[in-house]
């Protein structure tokens, strides 16, 4: 162990830019950023099906909110609703003394929410349209087998519209994690963050800008993987046939 | 390949830059980050005014250029000036060693110290490790008091930083700090002498060690623009001969 720092410290002796300490910041960041950018794709994932079929409703009062809800949300900047999320609720009277305070207090809360509800709504208009985007013969061979809405929507309609829905999604992924370098505008230490401070600590744009850039593109590669892992096993008897 | 990147890199800014090629400034493009209140700001109208503005002004005047002000967030501040997006910058900024290695300093031209702020109910009196403790502490992202908080009380407490001075107050305001580390005037007028809160200074205001609160507020310089500092120095010396300096020193900040 003592022969591994030692060589760890040698090969970082004699720079200024890569010490100990900054590479502790990154390492900070990137797990800020691997919480921030994992947590609010699972919550909006799992806000985002029940949503997706609400939006999909023949019925205006049903689909009419979730519309307003996916137009408000992707016709306005993340960062805009970032600041809004952050900055805003300290204006309403009396928040400090809430029992919401705790939440909003910390920095990592604000960003969470306006990420979580930001791809929220990106993934709700992808899965409508997968669903959307359903084969007329599947559904008429599910209502020929007698089944009601619900079943049918659970054993057909939901399976097929994944399918067709991950290559969306896995870009909708990658954006996410792309957009998450703001989270620094609200004092979050993520990637982005830490890149900045080094940047203004030592002046030098290049190297930690650089190296984060790498560590960027090295969580696209795993995402990209992971997602073609998922269309090629786990959802292989759903595959589009070419026969 | 780093190495060739960022030169190739260098190179494209640099031909991007505009044409102010010469040695001879007739024309000198001014970086500074605001607000930054009362050393840059812009007033209701949207003015941009203050010490820094109104000193560097008649500095220019002075020595017979024209002077543009151009504004740059702070934490890219000295790089901008590296890559020529403007030729020099008067923005409040400390003279200390690790800035001198990167840019030219002119003298310097006001010394400021830098001071802890709280709300009036926190109660210490002294900041130090015992009583930073578990506290959120906030400062401007890249600032002689980030690196000085950063090196001293990164263990014992957190640490907020801000890209601008304004949301740092935001914050302040918000109960989401407990307390900040900034240039004593600015927290003076941004927090003291502002109604939105009940605030007042923490301690004595610092200037020790020089290491970090160095030795003034100075004007950086690209570092082969020697004849344009030379002549900033000799307007300094001459506006503080004949009043002027003395004159805006007061507007701002009452009679010495």
């Amino acid at each position: 162990m003592p022969d591994i720092s030692a060589w760890f410290n040698d090969l970082l002796s004699g720079n200024l830019i890569f010490t100990p300490t900054t590479l502790g910041y990154y390492w900070t960041g990137l797990v800020t950023t691997t919480q921030l950018v994992f947590l609010s794709l699972v919550i909006g994932l799992v806000l985002a099906v029940p949503l997706a079929i609400m939006r999909s409703s023949r019925r205006k009062w049903i689909s009419l909110p979730v519309y307003v809800y996916t137009y408000v949300f992707r016709g306005t900047p993340l960062l805009v609703q970032l600041y809004i999320i952050y900055y805003g609720v300290v204006f309403f009277d009396g928040i400090q003394q809430s029992f919401l305070w705790p939440i909003f207090r910390e920095a990592f809360y604000p960003a969470l929410i306006a990420f979580t509800l930001n791809t929220a709504a990106y993934t709700t208009e992808i899965f409508r349209g997968a669903i959307k985007a359903t084969p007329k013969g599947e559904i008429e061979a599910a209502r020929a087998y007698g089944m009601s809405q619900g079943l049918m929507m659970r054993r057909i309609i939901i399976p097929s519209a994944f399918r067709r829905a991950l290559p969306a999604y896995g870009n909708e992924v990658i954006f996410m994690l792309h957009a998450s370098a703001i989270a620094s505008v609200v004092t979050l230490m993520d990637l982005t963050g830490a890149a900045r401070y080094v940047y203004s600590r030592f002046y030098t744009p290049f190297e930690p800008f650089l190296f984060v850039a790498l560590i960027y593109l090295c969580l696209t590669f795993a995402i990209l993987f992971f997602f073609r892992f998922l269309e090629k096993k786990l959802l292989a008897h759903l595959k589009p046939q070419t026969l | 390949m780093k190495k060739l990147l960022s030169v190739s890199l260098i190179g494209l800014t640099v031909a991007a830059a505009s044409t102010a090629q010469a040695r001879d400034y007739d024309h000198v493009r001014i970086g500074v980050d605001v607000p930054y209140v009362p050393m840059e700001y812009r007033t209701a109208e949207g003015d941009l005014t203050g010490f820094d503005i109104d000193l560097g002004n008649a500095m220019c005047e002075q020595i017979g250029v024209t002077c543009e002000w151009i504004e740059q967030e702070w934490d890219g501040i000295i790089p901008g000036l590296l890559s020529r997006n403007y030729d020099a910058v008067m923005s409040s900024m400390t003279i200390n060693d690790e800035r001198r290695q990167q840019v030219l300093f002119s003298d310097p031209y006001i010394t400021m110290p830098s001071a802890w702020f709280a709300a009036s109910d926190l109660d210490i009196d002294e900041a130090n490790e015992e009583t930073l403790e578990g506290l959120t502490i906030g400062v401007q992202r890249g600032t002689l008091q980030d690196n000085y908080v950063t090196d001293k009380y990164s263990s014992v407490a957190n640490i907020s930083r801000y890209s601008t001075a304004d949301d740092m107050v935001l914050d302040m305001d918000a109960q989401r700090l407990d307390i900040v580390f900034l240039d004593f005037p600015i927290g003076q007028s941004t927090l003291v002498e502002n109604d939105n809160g009940d605030y007042t200074i923490v301690g004595e205001q610092i200037t020790e060690p020089k290491e970090y609160f160095g030795d003034g507020f100075g004007i950086a310089f690209r570092q082969r623009d020697e004849a344009l500092a030379e002549k900033f120095n000799e307007a300094l010396a001459t506006l503080k001969e004949d009043g002027t300096y003395d004159e805006i020193y007061a507007r701002y900040f009452g009679e010495k």
